[in-house]
């Protein structure tokens, strides 16, 4: 079996200290293989945006290891962590955190620009993205003036800009009507299919998870083993059911 | 991020919030604007006083005095009297009226001619001739500079006084020129104009001179120069007549030294006359002490805009503190995209440097503006009198380090909250509500 891209070993994080503190997370262990669509299901205030957000190098944990591509992330250096961030990693956050009065173009190019890329590059390749989204004839519009599922499609966008490897997606359709939600849906899993994009998604949409190759259930800061342990049986049922 | 879209993205920034850079950037115009008309009248009456002075003729002379006298002091009561000392000054020695100066007599003078690297000494004296006439076309008043032997005149025409000559040169300001019937400077010159002036018994006697040039008025000292030669023969006739002992004192003396001294043999023949008594000043301490005068009133004038400059650095720190606030979140977002601390550091420092950038460039800019417009109109009108007289002169050295200086305040302004920023959390920082 291939190294994993991601590595958790008993992953926990608390927030806050003395009587305030809170145990976000308490504990949680996994691997995601590249290629894979994962879900982290779970009720509000479980702790998914924590784990994502441990997955994504964005915030440390307090105990337990993580793996990227087989090196210990506290090994790494700033400067590989920002690469990573960057170049490998794709955020879509619950919130979309665009920047209001910036164009949709520039607010999607915004990891190229990080990244040094010239501006004639960045300009062509924001449009290629904005174009599968299609979005391109906003490109030049306020991204305050966008529709909730064209702000979403936006926010995607910039997540592929930079090719990566691993698209993060905390609710994607949360803000979503059922049809938008499914436009969107169908963008992200046909760039996991055809470009073998490894996708993460944070959500509570059962039929979203379902969509996934796999689900992992958080309850309280914990994996929810017999959820995850039974939609594991459920998918392999479904394969077998399928060649048979 | 590169450098030019850092840049870029800083300067987009800085006008996101208008109303807040505006006021800051007036806070530091005024500032600038203030330290840049200050530099300018430095420079422009600095500048005006070296062409007035310019290279300084008479390198190689002291003008010496009796040194305050100490035994009159307010608590020792007077001295006891001293016959062989000449405490009052009489005729046609120099001095300022209504005041008393210890003079200098004969004594002095072979003292001061004794001293270590004083090569002779010249008694100062003024001369008061009645009038100047040229060619019978009327008779008007003189006045004669005392310092036109010392120093070298700003010349419209001709050339300079010479002292080792033996003929009677005059020096006439242009202003004389109408009065007197010449109808240029060029005109004037290698003229001969005749002096009168009253000898001791009351008669009035002429004396011809040949004017060797025409200067530019001057503000070290207004009217006609002489020569070393004509002053002696006017003197001469003054004290025609005077009982004896009533001319040998005298205010001032000149006393030349080796003009290729280096400054510590001069400043030791200064201590060496010192120490006999006597005050002495070379030409360059003279002027160096009018110009002190001035650079101290710069001086404060610069300490006020330095205090608005600091003022407005506060401005600045504000400025960014609050923008920084404003955009934890898109700071978070970068982070989170994998841009480096070290980064956003910049992009924070050099929105402070823009802003001050922008402040000083429109400040210096307004201040070159209105003080040229404000120096040629008093050229024209108050100091009209004066040619070659521009009050507030730019160099673009000095603006260039104005606009330097105000833009390093505003970086050191800016680290504050520029650290603040790069030391986010990505996450913190997009939690941020
Ligand atoms: N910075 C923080 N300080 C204190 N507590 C926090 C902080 N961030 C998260 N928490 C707490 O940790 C728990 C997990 O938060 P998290 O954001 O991971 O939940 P979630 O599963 O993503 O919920 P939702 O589905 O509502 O987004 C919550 O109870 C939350 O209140
Ligand atoms: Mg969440």
């Amino acid at each position: 079996m291939s190294v994993p891209v991601l590595s958790a070993h008993n992953i926990g994080k608390s927030y806050g200290s003395g009587a305030n503190r809170f145990d976000a997370l308490k504990g949680v262990s996994l691997d995601i293989q590249a290629g894979e669509s994962v879900a982290i299901v779970g009720k509000s205030g479980s702790g998914k945006s924590t784990l994502m957000h441990l997955l994504a190098l964005l915030d440390d944990p307090d105990s337990g290891s993580l793996l990227v591509e087989g090196t210990d992330a506290r090994k790494l250096k700033g400067k590989e962590v920002n690469r990573l961030r960057n170049q490998d990693f794709g955020f879509v956050f619950q919130q979309f955190f665009l920047t209001a009065n910036a164009t949709v173009l520039d607010n999607v190019v915004l990891p190229l620009k990080i990244a040094g890329v010239p501006p004639r590059e960045r300009k062509a390749r924001g449009m290629a993205a904005l174009e599968q989204l299609e979005l391109a004839d906003k490109a030049k519009n306020k991204a305050i003036n966008l529709s909730g599922g064209q702000k979403q499609r936006a926010v995607i966008a910039r997540a592929l800009v930079n090719n990566p490897k691993v698209i993060f997606a905390d609710e994607p359709t949360g803000n979503l009507d059922t049809a938008t939600g499914a436009v969107v849906e169908d963008i992200l899993f046909a760039l996991n299919k055809d470009k073998g994009i490894t996708l993460i998604i944070v959500t509570h949409d059962i039929e979203l998870a379902a969509r996934c190759d796999r689900q992992i259930f958080i309850r309280d800061g914990l994996e929810d083993t017999t959820e995850s342990g039974a939609s594991r049986k459920r998918h392999a049922g479904a394969h077998a059911g399928a060649h048979a | 991020m590169k450098f030019i879209d850092i840049v870029k993205t800083a300067i987009a920034n800085s006008f996101r919030s208008k109303l807040r850079t505006g006021l800051t950037v007036i806070a530091i115009f005024i500032g600038a604007f203030t330290l840049t008309i200050t530099s300018g009248i430095g420079t422009g009456v600095t500048s005006y006083i070296d062409t007035q002075v310019s290279a300084i003729g008479a390198a190689d002379v002291l003008t010496v005095s009796k040194a305050a006298d100490s035994t009159s002091s307010t608590t020792d009561g007077p001295a006891a009297y001293d016959p062989s000392k000449a405490t009052t000054v009489s005729l046609g020695n120099g001095s300022r009226p209504g005041t008393t100066i210890q003079a200098l007599t004969a004594r002095d003078l072979t003292k001061i001619e004794k001293t270590s690297g004083i090569l002779g000494v010249d008694p100062s004296v003024r001369v008061t001739p009645d009038y100047i006439e040229y060619d019978g076309k009327g008779k008007f008043e003189i006045i004669v500079n005392a310092t036109a032997t010392l120093t070298k005149a700003d010349l419209a025409a001709g050339s300079q006084l010479s002292n080792a000559s033996t003929a009677d040169q005059i020096l006439l300001p242009t202003t004389y020129l109408k009065n007197l019937g010449f109808p240029s400077a060029k005109a004037a010159v290698g003229r001969t104009v005749s002096i009168g002036i009253t000898d001791y018994t009351g008669a009035q006697q002429t004396v011809k001179a040949t004017v060797v040039g025409v200067q530019n008025e001057t503000i070290l000292g207004v009217g006609a120069g002489l020569n070393q030669t004509l002053t002696d023969t006017l003197h001469a006739i003054e004290v025609t007549g005077a009982p004896a002992g009533a001319t040998d004192s005298y205010a001032t003396a000149t006393a030349h030294f080796d003009v290729t001294s280096t400054p510590a043999e001069i400043t030791a023949i200064k201590d060496d006359l010192t120490k006999q008594g006597y005050a002495s000043q070379t030409v360059a301490d003279q002027i160096g002490s009018f110009q002190t005068v001035i650079n101290v009133i710069i001086g404060v004038l610069n300490a006020f805009a330095v205090i608005a400059l600091i003022a407005a650095g506060f401005g600045i720190i504000n400025t960014l503190l609050m923008s920084v606030q404003e955009r934890t979140r898109e700071i978070g977002l970068m982070k989170a995209m994998g841009m480096n601390g070290g980064r956003v550091y910049t992009l924070f420092s050099t929105e402070a440097v823009f802003i001050g950038f922008l402040g000083s460039a429109l400040g210096a800019l307004a201040a070159v503006g209105v003080g040229s417009l404000v120096s040629n109109i008093l050229a024209d009108g108050v100091f009209s009198a004066l040619p070659g007289l521009q009050v507030v002169q730019f160099a673009p050295s000095s603006i260039a380090i104005i606009i330097g200086v105000v833009m390093l305040i505003a970086f050191l302004a800016g680290t504050l909250p520029a650290r603040a920023a790069a030391r986010q959390n990505p996450i913190d920082a997009l939690r941020y509500e």
